[in-house]
């Protein structure tokens, strides 16, 4: 069996080389039937990874504890889903998932697209396959997943394995690696077809309109995977936070953020024609930093709580990312000239300006975190003294910028195209001006003294103004003309345009993120070593330590501390944070007890039993206001996103001088 | 030009406030990586500077007193170690325990002990122990109540 997969990957390998060299042979060459026979190929490596990873998960369910993978990741007492998930748990198999995923992705990409685009194709394959050529190298000869115990010349099985790491064995954890991978691979889509258009001097935007889906939902992705890796730090980690400006957090960001900022500037390429050297760099980077953040987590180049082990693969990552970008950069010099700007800047004050400051501040936060990620790698080679810095350097530099970015989410959609007069704006933002000073008001009568939380709410309140506004004024056009009622005619202006108003509401969405962020300016935390039947108060929540229990099951034995909530003399209920210590691994873990409210969560930590008084527990209590509208806000975004991806009713035509859309701009250059 | 000239300015004035911001964040958060033999040889000049200081945790040497954790690190190859008290808020890391791989975040005091205020152990996504070598478990608690009521 194992000898079976570590074939195929091997023969995927030697495919994939096949169908780089067809597909770019046969378009120099004009060669349709090689052409044909590399898009075979890619459905041919996608059989074989398959086939390599269908044997990893079937010795994973199976307990096969002859491969070193398997008795180093899974146990016998595992449920079955975390036998699954441990497919991804460790480096050599969630590598394999990557090359699979990219398989999966090219073999998609070739079937829908096997009657268009076929002067691109040839490139977007030789992209996708030069990638896979690398994957399927790490697969093969780095990090190979079918390695067998072996004691001599004997193959070898243990008894039970080490079992999945237990801080892994949490619902979140097991679907957070595919999602953030989904979000990770997916990118490559759009930056082949970026690039295939660049090498075959494509006129116009069909490389934007093509994969306008494919980045949408791979930023979807992206924001899934983050979001759920955390709430995953929130509820499993036990060190009562979401987010803590970690190498591994930040290398999932960083893409992010530029294909954020890619999304935005995508839109001004397609409609004035600016922007598309810009758009091509924003695209490869974000690609390039999606390869970059799997490079800065498995490869220990910064040191980080969550990497993974050292290893050589660090070298193939950078060779990998030096040619890549190499290339890359070298095509986009090289067409400059296809990439001239159609329109210009007219003024500070319009939509234009909006969108550049908005693409400025955003790249301004990736390179912060990058800096800040990176610090001690440059330290070290610049001063020869390791140096690193904490979240207060990210926090400093990212407050003010999160904060500006909510400013243009609400200024952006109601400035106008090329410029706008003083008075066009005051009209504008008359209403979100004076929701923005009532709010900061009011809650600064209520004795709010945090400077950047009154801002922070005081924009969201602008925001939300902002889009209120813009759904009412289309809704209400909408309601007169065709008689409608306000609710119907706001589904109707949405369906009509659906990337717009998803827009907006991602938008919301991003807002209400805001709310759960800010709340953390409020934050209450102790630490309380309480002897059992005791109270301790936090906030206004008084805890009594009832009893602790302790117990066994077969994957791990357990002690929980029973905490009765009250306030006031009002008895709230109980909660009961849990220790484990897991058998297999020896791996003790918290298992955090969270009261979750509209207005803030209770969450209790029970840190140990005190080893000076065996009858006192040490519990840590915290108070996390507005924390709940943070996922609240993530399901609003996924929502918005949605929209965004189903069909506009209308066909807009852009706003550029005799282009209707993007084909008749392809049969315009035609001619 | 003028609006060029006006973009300019206010680029510059952007970046200009995020360069300051961030020089202020390092200069703020800056900490600096020693090891435990470097520690101990420029006492002084590691003294009230914020340093990272990584060891292994010797074995049954945690003891929790009250809100503060006080435990040793030790580098092997010279056998040196130093002692380490925890006084930070956050719950220490579940991956923190005997013979862990610890990184102390923290200041260096008159008396020669360290005082960290965060804590970081290396993940078990790290954890790679030889298979089939069962690795040493630790109990719940060095002090378990007898009886729990």
């Amino acid at each position: 069996m194992e000898t079976l997969g570590a074939y195929a990957i091997l023969l995927a390998f030697c495919l994939s080389i096949y169908a780089f060299a067809a597909s770019v042979a046969g378009k120099l060459k004009h060669k349709p039937f090689l052409i044909v026979s590399g898009e075979r190929a890619v459905y041919g490596v996608w059989v074989l990874l398959s086939t390599a990873a269908g044997i990893l998960i079937y010795s994973l369910l199976t307990s096969d504890f002859r491969l070193a993978y398997v008795a180093a990741r899974s146990n016998r007492a595992m449920p079955l889903v975390y036998k699954f998930a441990a497919w991804w748990g460790g480096q050599e198999g969630s590598l394999l998932l990557w090359s699979w995923l990219l398989s999966t992705f090219a073999a998609v990409v070739v079937f829908s697209n096997r009657k268009k685009h076929r002067d691109m194709m040839p490139y977007v394959i030789a992209v996708l396959a030069f990638t896979q050529i690398f994957f399927c190298i790490l697969n093969a000869f780095v990090e190979p997943p079918f390695q067998v115990l072996a004691v001599g010349k004997g193959v070898q099985a243990v008894a039970d394995g080490n079992g999945l790491n237990p801080l892994l064995q949490y619902w979140l954890m097991a679907i957070h690696p595919p999602a953030l991978y989904l979000g990770y691979v997916g990118f490559i889509v759009p930056f082949a077809f970026a690039f295939a258009s660049l090498v075959t001097k494509q006129p116009g935007e069909a490389w934007i309109a093509t994969t306008r889906r494919w980045s949408l939902i791979t930023w979807g992705f992206q924001s899934i995977g983050i979001m759920l890796g955390q709430g995953w730090a929130y509820a499993v980690l036990g060190w009562g936070g979401y987010w803590g400006w970690d190498p591994v957090e930040n290398a999932s960001l960083l893409p992010w953020i530029t294909a954020t900022a890619f999304l935005h500037s995508v839109i001004m390429q397609e409609k004035k024609g600016m922007m598309k050297v810009w758009n091509m760099v924003l695209i490869s980077s974000t690609f390039f930093l999606c390869i970059f953040g799997t490079f800065l987590t498995r490869s220990g180049v910064v040191s980080s709580v969550h990497a993974f082990a050292q290893s050589s693969l660090g070298t193939w990552f950078l060779g990998y990312l030096a040619i890549a970008v190499g290339v890359t950069t070298f095509f986009i010099l090289k067409r400059l000239d296809y990439l001239k700007s159609e329109a210009h800047l007219e003024s500070v004050l319009s939509r234009e300006s909006s969108f550049l400051f908005n693409n400025l501040i955003l790249l301004a936060s990736c390179f912060a975190v990058l800096w800040g990620t990176l610090f001690p790698v440059i330290t070290e080679a610049v001063m020869g003294e390791k140096i690193t810095v904490g979240a207060p350097f990210f926090n400093k530099v990212n407050i003010p910028i999160g904060l500006f970015l909510l400013l243009l989410t609400g200024v952006g959609p109601l400035i106008a195209w090329r410029r706008s007069s003083w008075d066009s704006l005051k009209r504008a933002f008359r209403w979100p001006a004076a929701a923005f000073v009532l709010i900061i008001a009011v809650l600064a009568g209520f004795g709010v003294t945090h400077v950047y939380a009154l801002v922070s709410f005081g924009l969201c309140a602008f925001v939300t103004v902002t889009i209120i506004m813009e759904f009412f004024k289309g809704a209400r056009a909408i309601s007169i003309k065709n008689q409608m009622n306000m609710v119907r005619a706001a589904f109707e202006l949405t369906h009509r345009n659906t990337r717009r108003y998803g827009g907006y509401l991602v938008h919301m969405g991003i807002v209400i993120m805001f709310i759960g962020y800010t709340g953390a300016a409020f934050n209450k935390d102790t630490t309380k070593e309480v002897t059992i039947g005791d109270r301790f108060d936090i906030g206004r929540y008084s805890l009594q330590v009832k009893q602790v229990t302790d117990g066994d099951t077969a994957n791990y034995s357990w002690q929980k501390a029973q905490i009765g909530i009250y306030v006031g003399s009002e008895y709230l209920g109980e909660l009961t944070p849990e220790r484990r210590v897991y058998g297999s691994s020896g791996q003790p873990t918290s298992e955090v007890a969270i009261r979750r409210r509209l207005n803030e969560d209770l969450y209790l930590n029970f840190a140990s039993m005190s080893q000076t008084d065996a009858n006192k527990a040490i519990i840590q209590a915290y108070v996390f206001p507005l924390v709940s509208w943070i996922w609240i806000g993530f399901y609003a975004l996924l929502f918005g996103t949605l929209v965004c991806l189903i069909p506009s009713k209308v066909k807009y035509s852009y706003a550029k001088t005799a282009v209707v859309g993007v084909y008749a701009k392809q049969t315009e250059t035609a001619k | 030009m003028k609006t060029y000239l006006r973009f300019g300015v206010l680029v510059v004035a952007i970046v200009g406030t995020l360069a300051w911001l961030a020089a202020s964040g390092i200069n703020e958060s800056k900490t600096y990586y020693k090891t435990i033999s470097e520690v101990k040889e420029m006492q002084s000049a590691v003294m009230g500077k914020r340093i990272r200081v990584t060891g292994d945790v010797m074995p049954g040497s945690i003891k929790r007193e009250g809100e503060h954790v006080h435990f040793k690190i030790h580098e092997k190859e010279r056998n040196l170690q130093l002692d380490v008290v925890y006084i930070g808020k956050d719950p220490l890391p579940d991956t923190f325990r005997d013979n862990a791989q610890a990184m102390a975040d923290g200041k260096m005091l008159q008396d020669g002990s360290f005082h960290a205020s965060a804590i970081a152990a290396k993940c078990p996504s790290k954890y790679e122990a030889a298979p089939g070598k069962q690795p040493a478990t630790q109990p719940l608690n060095a002090a378990k109540p007898a009886a729990t009521s």
